[in-house]
């Protein structure tokens, strides 16, 4: 089930490159389109029939590989996966329909875009380590050309310094993770890439792994991995680049997933098997006990700062994603349920509603071809669907009660200010920044007086609504009843090393 | 074994021997048409040779009275150097830089050079040790000065003898001193005198790592390893395409043999008292580091490759520090998927080259729309020396790198995988020039089938080799034999 979910995109790939002629674009645009329901259909049928009351993985499947290391084809999913990959595979088709607009190369575009789609499932579902690292590097390749040939004027740039930082993060988790493969044991007891099997040779006294200083070692190379993937700072100035020069669809998956990619790795890997590492740096004692919510309190303070700072339509919503990320952050800096859940439901979250923010500046960009703020106005005259929808989402994205956005800050904050009082109530500024920004944009585009360029600027078209009517959906439902997401993966959070 | 009775288990070396002297009778009887019938024989002769060597087998016998061994070790490289030399046949037929007028004797002095490297591969003696090494310089500085008409050839030729003849004096100058110190040129019996002696604790140390530091300059300039690697670039820059794809490749594996043997087998008695194998880190640490930096400004990607050829010699280095058979084991995967890709480059540089008649990068822009499958199969090729999943690069790296890991010298596994994303940056600079770049040519290229097919012969395990490689490890452990003792 899971292989098929993650090797469809694939096959889709070769499909698209060797059974459609060039001229054919429609048919390839189709073809793709069909292609990523199929992922979307079985994650729907995954996220239904998943066992909510059975801890640990479920649909697992588990055969060897490369026998001389030890190294497994082993998929399977748990509740903090599963809602990962349903978001990956709710935003595979809404960006093929965001991508319709593309005239050069489309065939190229789309199987670079199917490849992508399956690192992105694969990465989720893996549960061999080399495996992991494989399905997370396989996102690179396409990620790099499809900013690099589709994207804006600076394109180039933007794709090599995204390409190099993320290697970069990388090799250092390469190192930790060969250094964890060869603790797992000896030249006469079997080493292991296996996560669940790492994870509990980590808790078991006296193993290898078991070593708080290697713990504090490794949990650096795979942070310094994954906080340039979320991006964490200093490692975030790659994103806003990558983000205003990627095109839309590229956007959104940048932001939707491949963020996600960081957090779900520092989730699983940093969090659930290093236990002693993460309680090094947060435990609140001695002089490294508060790093990781400080990083987060910077992420949210700074990240909002910036984005308050910006003119570019696209920049801001690319530094209010940095901001939302530190709120993930500071809830797993928590280590309690409540922060946890935040943590991971802000994942999911930020996922819809920062899809949501970049679909619709490419909406106004498509037809202005400039994201200037100030270079708007009024159209919420001329364009009032346009509108109603963006105000959602700018509601949604700075925390309005009622809306999802609200709930996964709210429990991530209720958490971590049982452990970081100070630090907590700093960053609640994060949010009255972001209700600032995200208002005086609001102001700026569409209310006043109508900008004379802009009088002949046509409503949005159905194509748009329908990328951005699932999405919608999704964040007035959460906001309501966040528990339908929440149940999903309340038995996984119970399995990680919590901390009351 | 003695002389006579050692002349069966040394066909492959006869044969080799053999077509090359029939080659230059074939070129001085054939008119002067340019046809490639020298270089089919030089195939037939590397075939045949292969095959008897399969037929052979790899059984441990010690040949000439001790002068040569035949084991799995010399088998592995003599299918390498093998498969590369007919590689450099191939792409020369096709390479439309040479002069068809003196194509006989190039073959067989490539022949030459395969018979050379072969004994690289199998001596056991210092003293046969010295001779393969010249015969495989000499043949190579001919080679590399081929492109009579070209000056930059004749300056590659004369820099690489005139490099080689030092590093080739100082390395007999260490042989005569280990020599002098134990009596004998057999590296078995080296390494059991040297372990004697340094247990007797009759001997200077100083001496001996004097005398094994000087070895190790002839190694190093063989392998383009710091400070040895002066030449490489001009070298590699300056030679027909073809011998540059093939120095690259055949000449550092033979280089690695004979590293490998003279110190797995010869000195690794000594290494109790002396700590070369911090020497050897550092050496492997600067290779890669200064062929990637040299690397980054190249325009010329000939000499761009050749940097990253020194820097992946860094690479393979790291793998023969601490003289582990983990790493002894990487080092030999690393050289299979090395020779796949970087061959692979080569030849689509010697394509471009014939087809646009450019060096450069920018000889590179807009390949994709004139030329999807070059192109797409050069950044398979750049990708996989990078190193990235999922292609057999990062296979060879991965294998590298826990080799080292394993030893805990994580100060090497840090510097050389930020080397992996120094590299990526110059390897991207010619996936950029070819994919985000335009050029104002746009007619699209064709390439004949043959050299298609022949392309599809480097891609395809380039790929397949990054996704299924257990079959890579049981052959490198096979392959080791007794070498670890």
């Amino acid at each position: 089930m899971l292989s098929l979910m993650i090797f469809i995109p694939l096959l889709g790939m070769l499909v698209v490159l060797f059974a459609i002629r060039r001229e054919q674009e429609e048919l390839a645009k189709r073809v793709t389109f069909i292609i990523t329901l199929i992922p979307l259909l079985i994650a729907v049928f995954l996220f239904v029939d998943y066992d909510r009351s059975a801890p640990g993985h479920q649909y697992e499947e588990d055969m060897m590989w490369i026998e001389a290391f030890n190294i497994r084809y082993h998929v399977g999913i748990d509740g903090l996966s599963v809602t990962l990959v349903l978001l990956t595979a709710l935003l595979g088709p809404i960006c093929v329909l965001a991508s319709w607009k593309i005239d050069k190369g489309i065939k190229a575009y789309l199987a670079l875009f199917l490849l992508l789609e399956t690192g992105m499932i694969g990465f989720f579902c893996a549960l061999d380590m080399f495996l992991f690292y494989v399905f997370f590097e396989l996102t690179l390749l396409p990620m790099y050309f499809l900013i690099g040939i589709w994207g804006g004027p600076r394109r180039e740039y933007a794709a090599i310094k995204f390409f190099l930082y993320t290697l970069f993060g990388s090799v250092l988790m390469l190192i930790a993770m060969i250094a964890v493969y060869l603790k797992s044991g000896t030249d006469d007891v079997a080493r292991t890439f296996d996560i669940p099997t790492l994870i509990e040779l980590a808790k078991t006294p006296g193993h290898a792994l078991a070593d708080p200083t290697f713990q504090i070692w490794a949990f650096l190379g795979f942070f310094i991995g994954f906080a340039v993937k979320v991006p964490i700072f200093p490692f975030h100035t790659w994103l806003p680049d990558a983000h205003v020069e990627a095109p839309t669809a590229i956007s959104v998956i940048l932001a939707g997933i491949l963020l996600k990619m960081g957090t779900y790795g520092l989730v699983r890997v940093n969090f659930a098997m290093l236990p002693e590492g993460m309680d090094f740096f947060c435990n609140g004692e001695g002089r490294w006990g508060n790093s990781l919510a400080i990083l987060g309190f910077i992420n949210i303070v700074y990240g909002s700062l910036c984005a308050l700072a910006q003119t570019d339509f696209k920049k801001l919503v690319a530094y209010s994603s940095i901001g939302h990320m530190g709120f993930v952050l500071i809830g797993l800096a928590a280590r309690n349920e409540s922060g946890l859940t935040g943590a991971i439901l802000q994942m999911f979250n930020h996922g819809v509603i920062s899809a949501m923010l970049f679909l619709l500046v490419g909406v106004v960009y498509d037809r202005a071809h400039h994201r200037e703020i100030n270079g708007f106005g009024g159209l919420g005259s001329k364009m009032p669907i346009y509108t109603g929808i963006t105000t959602l989402a700018f509601m949604a994205s700075l925390g309005l009660p009622g809306l999802s956005g609200f709930v996964g800050e709210a429990l991530s904050l209720l958490g971590a200010y049982s452990k970081f009082k100070v630090l907590t109530i700093l960053s609640t500024a994060g949010i009255v920044v972001g209700a600032a920004y995200f208002l005086w944009t609001l102001q700026r585009v569409f209310l006043g007086e109508l900008n004379p360029k802009y009088e002949a600027i046509t409503e949005i078209n159905g194509r748009e609504i329908a990328t951005l009517v699932p999405l919608g959906i999704l964040t007035i439902v959460l906001g309501i009843w966040p528990s339908i997401a929440i149940d999903m993966f309340r038995e996984a959070v119970s399995l990680l090393p919590l901390v009351q | 074994m003695t002389n006579i009775a050692s002349i069966p288990y040394f066909i492959p070396e006869i044969v080799l021997v053999v077509f090359a002297v029939v080659i230059i009778l074939y070129d001085l009887g054939s008119k002067k048409t340019g046809g490639n019938g020298a270089a089919y024989l030089g195939l037939i002769g590397l075939v045949i040779a292969v095959i008897t060597a399969l037929v052979i087998g790899s059984e441990d016998r010690s040949l000439f009275l001790g002068m040569v061994r035949l084991d799995s070790f010399a088998m592995f490289f003599k299918i390498i150097i093998s498969v590369a030399t007919a590689a450099t046949i191939l792409f020369s037929v096709r390479s439309s830089e040479l002069d068809p007028e003196t194509k006989g004797e190039y073959y067989a002095l490539l022949l030459a050079v395969t018979l050379g490297m072969y004994l690289m591969a199998s001596s056991t003696h210092l003293l046969m040790i010295y001779l393969s090494l010249e015969t495989v310089s000499l043949t190579s500085y001919i080679l590399a000065g081929f492109l009579t008409h070209s000056p930059r050839s004749s300056e590659a030729a004369f820099k690489y003898i005139t490099f080689g003849a030092i590093s080739s004096g100082t390395m007999l100058f260490g042989i005569s001193l280990l020599f002098g110190m134990t009596g004998t040129g057999d590296i078995m019996l080296i390494s059991s005198k040297l372990g004697e002696m340094f247990s007797q604790g009759n001997v200077y140390p100083l001496a001996v790592l004097l005398s094994i530091t000087f070895i190790l300059a002839g190694v190093g300039y063989k392998i383009a390893s710091v400070p040895f690697h002066m030449w490489s670039p001009d070298v590699y820059e300056g030679a027909p395409i073809p011998i540059t794809a093939f120095l690259s490749v055949a000449s550092k594996a033979a280089g690695f043999a004979l590293f490998l043997r003279l110190f797995y087998s010869g000195f690794k008695s000594a290494d109790a008292s002396i700590d070369w194998s911090m020497m050897l880190a550092v050496v492997s640490a600067l290779t890669m580091t200064v062929g990637n930096l040299a690397a980054l400004p190249q325009q010329n990607v000939k000499r761009l490759l050749a940097y990253s050829s020194i820097s992946h010699g860094g690479f393979l280095l790291m793998g023969g520090v601490l003289l582990t058979s983990e790493g002894l084991q990487a080092i030999l995967i690393y050289l299979i998927i090395y020779l796949f890709m970087n061959l692979g480059a080569f030849f689509v540089v010697i394509l471009i080259a014939n087809e646009v008649g450019s060096e450069t990068i920018d000889g590179y822009r807009g390949l994709v729309s004139r030329a999807p499958l070059i192109a797409v199969s050069m950044a398979i090729f750049l990708f996989s020396l990078t190193g990235l999943p999922p292609l057999a690069g990062f296979a060879g790296k991965w294998i590298l790198f826990a080799a080292v890991i394993k030893e805990q010298l994580y100060w090497l596994a840090v510097i050389g995988l930020l080397n992996s994303v120094v590299a990526l940056y110059y390897y991207v600079r010619i996936v950029k020039a070819m994919f985000l770049e335009s050029s104002d040519d746009t007619e699209s290229l064709s390439f004949s089938p043959g050299s298609l097919v022949l392309l599809l012969i480097f891609v395809v395990p380039t790929l397949l080799l990054g996704i299924y490689w257990n079959p890579l490890y049981e052959l490198s452990r096979a392959s080791l034999g007794k070498l670890m003792g």
